[in-house]
Parts: structure tokens; C-alpha cells; sequence
């Protein structure tokens, strides 16, 4: 069985999670991973929230894999205007294509689901949880819990899943992630969600054997200073 | 000490919490909402106000009556916004009054965009207000420098009771990075006998004002802010040096654009270009001596200023260095932001024409 089976599992992702928890990242990669196993594929940047860092700068990435970004027209591209692209409605209608939905950080960027839950019920999206153990907001379990469920109540819609994407940036150590391995699992008994996947820097991988199944990470959303 | 992964606006505001501060009066204005966010969260259990005015306006005004009391009071917001708290600063500097004033920068003139910018450099550092005044602005690079100086902020303004200004690019406001909560030193302060915090048992009553009729008493009060901001430029001065010790072409530049600045300078060096990087940290008071003393070095070629405005810390850089070496200018505007590339292309461009 390929490690990473649960990549492609359901064909509509929604990720959610904390402010920093590292979403967008995950939802680039995971969306980078759908189109790499084969599967016509599209990122909506849902985030009305943050005004930078976001998705959409990863348009060129996205497009030069095959894939479709969707996002707030062109006039919006820049701007923090809470407005939300009608093409996302495609993202649920289309049977062949395979989808992550990027939603903003906390309870707050959440509510923009709210305007597709019965999509997201009907279509049997999966909505995951990412979780980044060295934020000071989700650093122990109960905290962790606590944004689950704050999530959950503000969207309607339950959190499949749990993604532990414990990391520094671009300094992150393997004793981050399996410091995060420990709390998601605690999250996950506190809550009954099932843990799907540990998000691990590609130069990682071999350091990290015993955990799984593992999802290898590429930073695509690079600060300015960066090579 | 545990690394934690913060965001650049709700560290700072975390910060001024965990210095001290316990108003916070503000307005909403991308890139730095989480500023007031996070304060609306926090403040009341730190047992301080929290007050989302009506107006910048109104903000500052009521920083200058919370400071008045003696508390540590504080506003944010970025540059439009800034610009309509000039008139408080002006009002705070004249009645003495210490507070932290944060402006997350974004792309400017007039509402902008909400990208990252410097062009608010000219107003930190020569005021936007009226009057003969000063504010010491503080420049920080990265967020563990962001959060370090919100602690020298507050101490700063209450040891000069001035206000202090912390100008940051939105990057900073709106980044994510690892940092650590380092103890902090408070520095010897003196008391603030001067607030109107109640008559107390004092003979008198404390006066907080910037009007003084005669013009002799003002002309005196200008004297005595002077000396402060003598002392102010005598003991506040603050810079980075990076890779500069045999640099042939110095870069010049101040927060996040420094980092640019570094990557591009490691860059040219790869190249067989000795490139170095001259960090201002604080803008006021400009590191001008230290600038002048690296840029008379005989290695120094050329110097190049990078700023994300058309060329504001230009003109400190064109007086620390005269006529000494020649200086040349990189900058991106409106929100656009220089990259190592571009940096690296100006400086050999720069160093090719006076070789």
C-alpha cells in the first residue's frame, strides 16, 4: 500500500485549522500531490483573513503542474476584500476533479464555510485539521482541542481529520515534528479524530521512520530573503 | 528557552502586554488588525483596557490621557492611519508623555495598498506633526528583534518621557517565525511623579499640557526637550553590522529589506564581490557616525541604499556619508518588494561604474 493512500481518499479537501498552523502550505503540497498521483486538480484560496502569504501567490506553481487556481478575480488579488469567487461552485460540481479548498486561519476564517455547507455534506468533503504544535495557541493538547471544536461549531460541518504540521518555518527540526506527533495524538483521543498524516520536510524523510504515514512538505511560500 | 512560532503583529502586541503595557487603544487598518485583535483577546485578563476607538484620531488622544495617568499606554496601526496620529504624537511630545506608538507600513501615499512599504520614513523620523520634535523609531528586522524592542520601547518613552515609535514593514506584521521570550532587564526609571493619577497627598496638582502662552516659557520647554533629544542621540543609537569588515560595496538598508540585503550580499561574495550590510535599527537616532566611520573605510568602494520607498533613509545616508564615497539607490514602492536578485544587480551595477 503507497504510504500516502489518503492523499487522493476523498476528492474534496477543506483545510482548516489555526492562524500560522501552516494551511496554506499543506494545501499547496497536497494539492501538488493530487495532480502528481494523476487526478485533474485545483486549489481555491478561501482565505479572506490574511492579507499576505497566501495561496494565491502560488498561482504560477499550480498552473505549471496542470492545475487550476481559483481565487478572488484579479481586482481582488491584492486586497483584503471578504469576497468569494464564484468558480468555487466548479470545484464541487465537477466529478473528475479532485480539489483542496484553503480556508483562513481560526473560528473567524472558517465562517466562509458556513456559505458551502451543504456542498461540502453532499459531496462528502473531507475537512481536515492542521495543527503546528509550536504555536503558543495549540501547544498543548487541550488548547489544540479547543480550536477543533471552535472550528467545527462556527463551519457546521465536522473535521474529518487531524494533519500534525509542527514546524519553525524554514528551521524546523525533526524533533518538532515528532514533538507534534506526540500532541496530535493526545488531540486526536481528546477529540476522536483520526490523525491523517505528518507533514515532513522532503530532506526529513529517511530521519523519520517510524512515523506514519508521513507527507513530504516543499516550502512554496517563500519570504523575500529566502534562495 | 522554548522556540515558539508567532505571527509578527500578535507577537508584538504579546510583547508590549508582557512589558507592561495596559492601554491599548486603537483602530482597525490591514496589514496589522491582529495588533488590536489580539489586544480585544488578551488585555482585559492582563488587567488592562482594551478600547477599538472611533477614529486613529481618537485613538492617539486617548493614549495621551492614559499615558497622563502613568500607565503604559500604546496604539498601532499602519501608515494611512499613522499619518492621522500625528497631531497626538506632536500633542505627547510637547506635554511629555512616554507611550509606544507601533506602524505596521504598507504602500503609500494616500490609502495605498495594503502590501508592504517604507514610505513613512520621513514622517517617523522627521515628524509628521508641528513643532520642533523628536521620536525615537525603532526598526526591527526580524520578529525576535520585533518583540526584544517593544520592551526597550516602553522603557525608552518612560526614561525620556517621549513617545517611542516602532516602524516596521508590513512583512513583519504579517510573518510567521520562530522566536523565544527572553528575560528583560527593565532599565532604572524614575518615578512618575509628574502623573495626574489623583492629588495623592501633594501639595500641588500635576499640570499635563503643551501650551505654554509666554513665549519665553516655550522657547524654555523647546530647550529642555532639546536636551532630551541630545541625550536621546547620545545614548540610543543602534545598528547591525553585517559582513562589513572588508566590504567593497556597502549595502544600506533597514528592516526586512536588510535580509534581502544580506542574502544579496552573500550572493555577490560567491561572485568575488565583498559586499557587507550597514543596518540602521534605530532610524532616529540615525547611526550616522558609525555609517560615516565603515563607509571611510579604504575597502568601501560604493555605498547602495535599499529601502521600499523612492529614497527616504537616503538622505541620512547621503549626510552620514557626504562626499566620502559615492552612494547609489535601489528602491521598490507602492508594495512591491525588492528581491535578492534585483539588490544583487544594483550593487554589481553600482560597483562596476566606480571600480
Amino acid at each position: 500500500m503507497p504510504v500516502n493512500s489518503w492523499v487522493d481518499a476523498a476528492r474534496l479537501t477543506v483545510t482548516v485549522g489555526h492562524f500560522g498552523s501552516g494551511k496554506t502550505e499543506f494545501s499547496v503540497n497536497l494539492a501538488l500531490a493530487l495532480g502528481a498521483a494523476g487526478h485533474p486538480f485545483a486549489l481555491a484560496d478561501l482565505d479572506i483573513v490574511d492579507p499576505y502569504f497566501c495561496a494565491r501567490e502560488c498561482k504560477s506553481q499550480i498552473e505549471a503542474e496542470g492545475g487550476r487556481l481559483i481565487a478572488s478575480s484579479n481586482a481582488c488579488f491584492n486586497a483584503d476584500v471578504p469576497a468569494l469567487p464564484p468558480e468555487v461552485m466548479t470545484l464541487f460540481d465537477d466529478p473528475k476533479l479532485y480539489s483542496v479548498l484553503d480556508i483562513g486561519g481560526d473560528a473567524a476564517g472558517a465562517r466562509v464555510l458556513v456559505r458551502y455547507r451543504q456542498q461540502m455534506i453532499n459531496r462528502c468533503a473531507r475537512v481536515l485539521c492542521v495543527i503546528n504544535a509550536n504555536r503558543p495557541f495549540t501547544d498543548a493538547p487541550e488548547k489544540a482541542a479547543a480550536y477543533v471544536k471552535s472550528i467545527e461549531a462556527t463551519m457546521g460541518v465536522s473535521i474529518s481529520g487531524l494533519v500534525n504540521n509542527t514546524h519553525m518555518c524554514e528551521q524546523t527540526q525533526t524533533k518538532d515534528i515528532l514533538h507534534g506527533a506526540e500532541l496530535i495524538t493526545e488531540v486526536s483521543s481528546l477529540t476522536g479524530k483520526p490523525v491523517v498524516c505528518h507533514c515532513v520536510p522532503q530532506e526529513y524523510i529517511q530521519k523519520l521512520p517510524l512515523l506514519h504515514p508521513i507527507f513530504p512538505m516543499r516550502l512554496y511560500l517563500k519570504k523575500p530573503w529566502q534562495d | 528557552m522554548k522556540r515558539e512560532i508567532w505571527k509578527g503583529s500578535e507577537a508584538i502586541a504579546e510583547a508590549a502586554i508582557r512589558a507592561g503595557c495596559r492601554c491599548f487603544c486603537g483602530y482597525p487598518i490591514t496589514p496589522q488588525n491582529e495588533i488590536p485583535e489580539y489586544m480585544s483577546a488578551k488585555m482585559p485578563a492582563a488587567g488592562g483596557v482594551f478600547v477599538q476607538s472611533e477614529s486613529e484620531v481618537s485613538a492617539i488622544n486617548m493614549v495621551y490621557g492614559a499615558a497622563a495617568s502613568g500607565i503604559r499606554a500604546m496604539t498601532s496601526s499602519s501608515s494611512p492611519g499613522v499619518s492621522l496620529k500625528q497631531e497626538g504624537i506632536s500633542y505627547m511630545v510637547g506635554a511629555e508623555l512616554p507611550a509606544v506608538i507601533v506602524n505596521i507600513m504598507r504602500g503609500g501615499p494616500g490609502l495605498g495598498s495594503i502590501q508592504p512599504a517604507q514610505g513613512d520614513y520621513y514622517q517617523a523620523t522627521r515628524g509628521g506633526g508641528n513643532g520642533d520634535y523628536r521620536t525615537v523609531t525603532l526598526a526591527p528586522a526580524n520578529l525576535q528583534e520585533a518583540v526584544d524592542l517593544m520592551f526597550d520601547a516602553f522603557d525608552i518613552a518612560d526614561q525620556y518621557r517621549n513617545p517611542v515609535m516602532i516602524l516596521a514593514d508590513g512583512l513583519i506584521g504579517q510573518m510567521m517565525e520562530p522566536l523565544v521570550w527572553k528575560e528583560h532587564k527593565p532599565r532604572n526609571l524614575p518615578p512618575k511623579s509628574w502623573a495626574a493619577d489623583g492629588r495623592k497627598g501633594r501639595d500641588h496638582n500635576n499640570f499635563i499640557t503643551s501650551l505654554l502662552v509666554e513665549a519665553a516659557d516655550c522657547e524654555a520647554h523647546n530647550r529642555c526637550l532639546e536636551k532630551k533629544f541630545q541625550e536621546m542621540e547620545d545614548k540610543e543609537c543602534r545598528w547591525e553590522e553585517i559582513m562589513t569588515e572588508d566590504a567593497e560595496v556597502l549595502l544600506v538598508a533597514y528592516g526586512t529589506p536588510a535580509r534581502i540585503a544580506q542574502t544579496a550580499a552573500e550572493h555577490l561574495r560567491k561572485q568575488g564581490i565583498k559586499a557587507g550590510v550597514f543596518r540602521p535599527i534605530t532610524l532616529w537616532p540615525f547611526p550616522a557616525r558609525r555609517l560615516r566611520e565603515i563607509a571611510e573605510q579604504r575597502s568601501v568602494k560604493v555605498v547602495l541604499d535599499v529601502e521600499m520607498s523612492l529614497g527616504q533613509m537616503l538622505d541620512d545616508v547621503k549626510l552620514a556619508i557626504g562626499e566620502c564615497k559615492p552612494v547609489r539607490f535601489y528602491g521598490r514602492v507602492g508594495g512591491s518588494i525588492p528581491t535578492v536578485s534585483e539588490v544583487e544587480k544594483a550593487a554589481a551595477g553600482a560597483y562596476e561604474e566606480v571600480k
